[in-house]
């Protein structure tokens, strides 16, 4: 057995990011332990054109498997990959978290009596095996899982891995017929993708603007809006203005907010007490600005800005409106 | 000898006020006393109600399941419930700090079975103490050994965990057939024609401003032959019930202090138990009224190996300077050569804080009413010149027992022989003996050291009785106390908000506010708050003016329910179940 | 309707969780709690029996844990559930999620439940998946992260925020639901029910009882290994700017984000 099996997933037209990066990641180890870099896409074939499909190739898929099964479920995607896994014996299946991710990845772990490993952020290979690291206790620990027989099932972070553009050409599409089991037809999707214009998933953005008490009114939030937009990304809270009134209960992150790992983490006006910070470390990228040298947030910031707020968040929002263009 | 009766405080001489001219709006008897059951159907019946699962608690329930043991014919008659303990943390022992250094009789008289050794495997003692000093801090620099004056000797003592302790009494009690009611807060009294027929339930589920949630759960009415108040400091229900039934009548005034703690992990164990009676870092005028001391506890943890240090700093709230901060006060003893030498390198593994009865034996309350007593800190049965009070909780749990257990079967619900018998007990005698000892450090390190001294060396024998004042009358002052406090760093000198975090703090962001507190105060009394206040629950606004009237902020969800606010101008009132810390080896 | 709700007993939140070095297992010392998410599936089966649209005979809470875990199962009836079921066996110890999954599911078979729900995740395991694992096993069709849930007719129509916004699906019964805290705030238990706990059913099996094949569990069983446990990665000091010409300061800030291409 060799190779690895990434899902991609696939709505109107484009495959997510968070997909893009596991297939990236499955090709870098495919070809580090031998085999393909499979990739299995579920859906409507009409969406699903060779073309789409073929465009894996560029981040390193070498085969596309394309079945023609409901989408947006979990329970046909576990029907397809294991039938690709047994007739095609790949060693790994591999997939970029996200909800249908997990959903998959453990279906798929139950069907195969394999081993899982979920919210892993690094993948190695050592002597022609996947050896896969996840965070423990809340990002207190990291630790190093092996697979014990094969095939081992993979489920990544959420956008945990990076997408890399290969430089291939387009990937072999091959059709996969498969016979759904019989609890894999009985859910339906009745509608899919809703936005719901209100709330705001600050777990998705991949910036943040974060905004605490040194912003000192609930008017300072426009300018942290502002900076939002101009950057392309959302508005974060912490507790204590939440509290106060300043901004929605669904932006709040700490403790007992919600938990962010954004790509860019930038906190207006937050002092960084651990309280807030238990719900932000994870950030890649957390830069702040606070007037208050002693800030414990600038002992684990990445960049530290000592200054007036109110001066630099306006004018930060618009150099990054000139250097994007916009 | 000639004592003037204290100084009567003026109030509002030019920058000077005191925080009982704002007195706190609450109505204590009305809020906290239920005058009439709910019908039969609606309320829930046991035997004993023990409101408190701490020491005292859990002592006089361990001590009547042992007398129910051998007596099937009462234990029926008590019901399905024969006894229940009511304890608002999430388990026995969350809410519990102490030292603690424990004289041993009590605890061995309760568990007749278990040796020393038996107490360390459980988890919650750490060792007998061997070798002991106590020292004197002149200066930030300076320590000089001496002697260690009577309270503090404490060879053959065991130093021990009272929030370990709880844990295992709660174990105890279930296995003898124990209701204990955690995340239930006791937030009423029910007296009827009289007398303490039980207690209510708190409710659960209202929001910020009181209002029933979508998930709203009324509280219980809990009938009970017999009601133990066992509150630990100053106690929800125990202020009402002083006052309903006059217990306080012939008593000084109970006054209070304040303790704030941490665990370390060390690389090195400490090998004694060490004090420090100043006077550093307090100030030694009588105009400041700093009066406190510290200690530094070797725990060896059997179950892990770890060698731990139990470090603390207790002050008389009795102080006058407003910046005065028993947290800060902590972290600044620690900037002491001798600290830094037995804590350099470890780390902090826990931190708490809760306030105490200083009052001694002449503030105690009268201990029993018609169908209730009082026990441990509850009754103010705390020595606070020798910090011993744990093994006077037990004591007083055991009599208590005793007493209902007698009360009961005699079909009485009066209890007032526990009254005789705390005060011809060890706890009696002691708390006599030391009777004096506290109230001369009012007058000062320097004047009141000396007579402390001569009250401890003449074991209490001379006749007299020293007066307290109400605290929260002392008129506060801003002054410099604060200029002492290190910057927090982090690793070693910690703020409040990130102790509060390791406290395990977990109350619910939109719970009901619990403190009760005039929010347009002077600015003496706001900063009186904020300095006190070891959690951080009330903040002076950046833009608030220097003098006159501040809006205090109380951020109530901080509260580790530690009780100092109550002795000085405030009321912390029941919370909501299950909320404030979780100690775990405090 | 016969509701089984899968719950677990997990450190409480305030704990300072650590792994045991020599076990390489989470500790299991401290204080321990019902699992906050399974209190919203005990909420939920409590509205499906109280809503009216479906007739529910009994509530069954199952815990698959240590001696302890008991705990959690009182709770759990406290909060409405009619009886209770502990999985317990030295020989479960150590086992990963695929083999919790397994145990689980083969005690639910012999239950024969219309619904099983459970929390979406623990405190401690930060899995998520045990509900597709379990689902899996049953053959039963499933879906996590439900914040909306209605019955009738014998399907379920839930929603859920996938990764494209908020998708509804619809499932016909029987069907294994996780559900995430969005969807419903759980009662609190009344004085009553707490007390009136100790005295409902609650049935101990080993895993011999459940039928479950003693490979398949424990450390024996399990299919993954941990290797290490290493310190989270270290985060180099950063950098620190005195803001004092802005314009200037403004240009470091969006300089040093283009490098990490932060301005895509």
């Amino acid at each position: 057995m060799s190779g690895i099996l990434t899902y991609a997933l696939h709505y109107e037209g484009a495959f997510n990011k968070n997909s893009l990066g596991a297939v990236s990641e499955g090709a870098k180890l495919a070809k580090e332990i031998g085999g393909d870099a499979g990739v299995v896409v579920v859906g409507d074939p009409s969406e699903l054109t060779d073309e789409l499909c073929g465009t894996l190739g560029s981040y390193g898929a070498t085969k596309v498997y394309r079945a023609d099964a409901p989408e947006g479920l979990g329970a046909p995607v576990v029907d397809v990959m294991a039938k690709v896994i047994a007739d095609e014996g790949y060693s790994y299946a591999l997939f970029g978290g996200g909800l249908l991710g997990f959903e998959i990845g453990a279906g798929l772990t139950a069907r195969l009596n394999a081993g899982v490993t979920m919210e892993v952020t690094e993948v190695h290979a050592q002597g022609g095996k996947l050896v896969a690291k996840r965070p423990i206790l809340q990002d207190s620990a990291v630790v190093d899982v092996d697979y014990l027989g094969e095939p081992g099932v993979i489920i990544g972070r959420l956008n945990a891995f990076d997408v890399r553009e290969s430089g291939d050409g387009a990937a072999e599409v091959v059709e996969v017929d498969v016979q759904l089991e019989e609890h894999s037809t009985r859910a339906k999707m009745v509608q899919r993708g809703e936005q719901r214009g209100a709330d705001v998933n600050i777990e998705d953005a991949d910036i943040l603007v974060a905004g605490g008490r040194g912003l000192g009114k609930a008017e300072g939030f426009e300018m942290c809006e502002t900076l939002a937009a101009a950057m392309g990304g959302a508005v974060a809270a912490t507790r204590a203005v939440v509290d106060a009134g300043w901004y929605p209960y669904a932006a709040q992150i700490g403790q007992t907010g919600k938990t962010v790992a954004p790509k860019l983490y930038l906190a207006a006006g937050i002092s960084g007490a651990i309280q807030h910070k238990v719900g932000m470390q994870g950030s890649e990228n957390i830069v702040a600005i606070n007037k208050d040298p002693n800030a414990p947030i600038f002992e684990f910031s990445d960049l530290g800005i000592v200054g007036d707020l109110n001066k630099i968040v306006p004018k930060l929002a618009e150099a990054v409106k000139e250097k994007k263009g916009g | 000898m000639a004592f003037a009766n204290g100084d009567t405080p003026s109030r509002g001489t030019g920058g000077k006020v005191a925080p009982a001219d704002f007195p706190p709006p609450v109505d204590s008897q009305g809020e906290f006393i239920k005058r009439e059951l709910d019908d039969e159907d609606e309320l829930i019946e046991v035997g004993v109600a023990i409101v408190g699962g701490g020491t005292a608690g859990l002592s006089c329930a361990n001590r009547l399941l042992q007398l129910l043991a051998d007596d099937p014919e009462l234990t029926e008659e008590l019901g399905e419930v024969p006894v229940a303990v009511v304890e608002k943390a999430k388990t026995c022992g969350a809410h519990n700090l102490s030292g603690a250094v424990m004289r041993p009789e009590p605890l061995e008289r309760l568990f007749p079975d278990l040796k020393r050794e038996d107490w360390r495997k459980e988890g919650f003692a750490f060792g007998e103490v061997d070798k002991e000093a106590v020292y004197l801090t002149p200066t930030s620099k300076r320590s000089i050994r001496i002697p260690p004056p009577p309270p503090f000797k404490n060879h053959g003592n065991e130093v021990i965990s009272v929030s370990a302790l709880a844990r295992y009494q709660q174990r105890i009690a279930e296995e003898q057939g124990a209701y204990i009611l955690t995340e239930t807060a006791a937030s009423q009294l029910i007296v009827e024609d009289g007398a303490v027929v039980g207690v209510r339930s708190g409710d659960k589920g209202r929001g910020k401003e009181g209002e029933e949630l979508g998930n709203f759960e009324p509280g219980s009415d809990i009938k009970a032959k017999a009601t133990v108040l066992a509150e630990g400091c100053w106690g929800h229900l125990t202020g009402p019930a002083i006052r309903e039934f006059d217990l306080g009548r012939d008593r000084e005034p109970q006054t209070w202090e304040l303790g704030v703690k941490e665990v370390w992990k060390v690389e090195e164990p400490l090998d004694r138990v060490i004090h420090t009676i100043g006077p550093w870092p307090l100030s030694t005028s009588a105009k400041q009224g700093q009066v406190g001391g510290t200690w530094i506890y070797p725990m060896k943890d059997e179950r892990t190996g770890d060698d731990l240090v139990s470090i603390g700093f207790v002050i008389d709230l009795e102080y006058a300077d407003a910046t005065t901060s028993c947290h800060d006060l902590l972290q600044t003893f620690k900037t002491h050569p001798l600290v830094k030498k037995i804590l350099e390198g470890g780390e902090r593994v826990a931190w708490g804080a809760k306030a105490l009865p200083g009052g001694g034996y002449w503030s105690m309350p009268k201990l029993s009413m018609p169908g209730a007593v009082l026990t441990g800190d509850s009754g103010g049965m705390v020595d606070t010149v020798a910090l011993k009070g744990v093994h006077h909780s037990i004591n007083s749990g055991i009599l208590a027992a005793e007493a209902i257990y007698k009360g009961l079967k005699e079909k009485s619900s009066d209890f007032s022989s526990y009254e005789d018998a705390i005060e011809r007990s060890q706890t009696g005698k002691e708390l006599y003996e030391v009777r004096n000892t506290r109230q001369p450090f009012s007058k000062g390190f320097f004047i009141g050291g000396p007579l402390v001294n001569l009250f401890i060396a003449t074991k209490g024998k001379i006749p007299i009785r020293l007066p307290w004042h109400r605290q929260d009358e002392r008129e506060m002052f801003i002054g410099n106390t604060k200029d002492k406090y290190p910057k927090p760093d982090g690793k070693y000198i910690f703020d409040k908000l990130s102790s509060v975090y390791i406290s395990g703090n977990a109350t619910r962001d939109d719970a009901p506010n619990h403190i009760r507190v005039q929010t347009d105060v002077p600015r003496e009394v706001a900063e009186t708050w904020a300095w006190m206040c070891p959690a951080g629950v009330y903040e002076i606004p950046d833009d608030a003016p220097e003098a006159g009237n501040v809006d205090v902020i109380v951020n109530y969800t901080n509260c580790v329910q530690c009780g100092a606010i109550t002795a000085k101008g405030g009321r912390l009132t029941t919370p909501e179940g299950g909320d404030g810390p979780l100690y775990q080896n405090t | 309707m016969k509701i089984c709700v899968l719950v677990k007993e997990v450190p409480d939140a305030a704990v300072e969780k650590r792994m045991d070095q020599s076990s390489m297992r989470i500790s299991r010392s401290g204080e321990r709690n019902l699992n906050p998410f399974d209190t919203h599936a005990i909420e939920a089966a409590m509205q499906v029996k109280e809503g009216g649209a479906v007739d529910v005979e009994e509530i069954v809470a199952v815990t698959m844990g240590p001696e302890s875990a008991f705990r959690a199962l009182h709770k759990a009836v406290s909060l409405g559930a009619d009886r209770s079921i502990h999985l317990t066996d030295e020989g479960l110890a150590g086992s990963d999620v695929c083999a919790t999954g397994y145990a689980l599911a083969k005690v639910l078979e012999a239950e024969s439940p219309e619904l099983v729900l459970l929390g979406q995740q623990s405190d401690d395991g930060e899995c998520y998946t045990i509900g597709a694992v379990v689902a899996e096993h049953l053959k039963m069709p499933s879906l996590t992260q439900v914040i909306k849930m209605d019955v009738a007719d014998g399907k379920l129509t839930c929603e859920r925020q996938a990764e494209y916004g908020y998708d509804t699906v619809e499932l016909q019964l029987p069907a294994v639901i996780s559900v995430g805290d969005a969807i419903n705030e759980p009662r609190y238990p009344s004085l009553k029910a707490i007390m009136g706990a100790k005295k409902k059913p609650l049935d101990t099996k080993s895993a011999g009882d459940a039928g479950i094949e003693s490979d398949r569990v424990g450390e024996g069983g399990s299919r993954t290994k941990v290797l290490a446990i290493n310190p989270p990665p270290a985060k180099q000091a950063g950098e620190i700017i005195e803001d004092e010409d802005t314009a200037e300061t403004v240009q470091k800030i969006v300089a040093w984000m283009d490098e990490r291409k932060l301005l895509a």
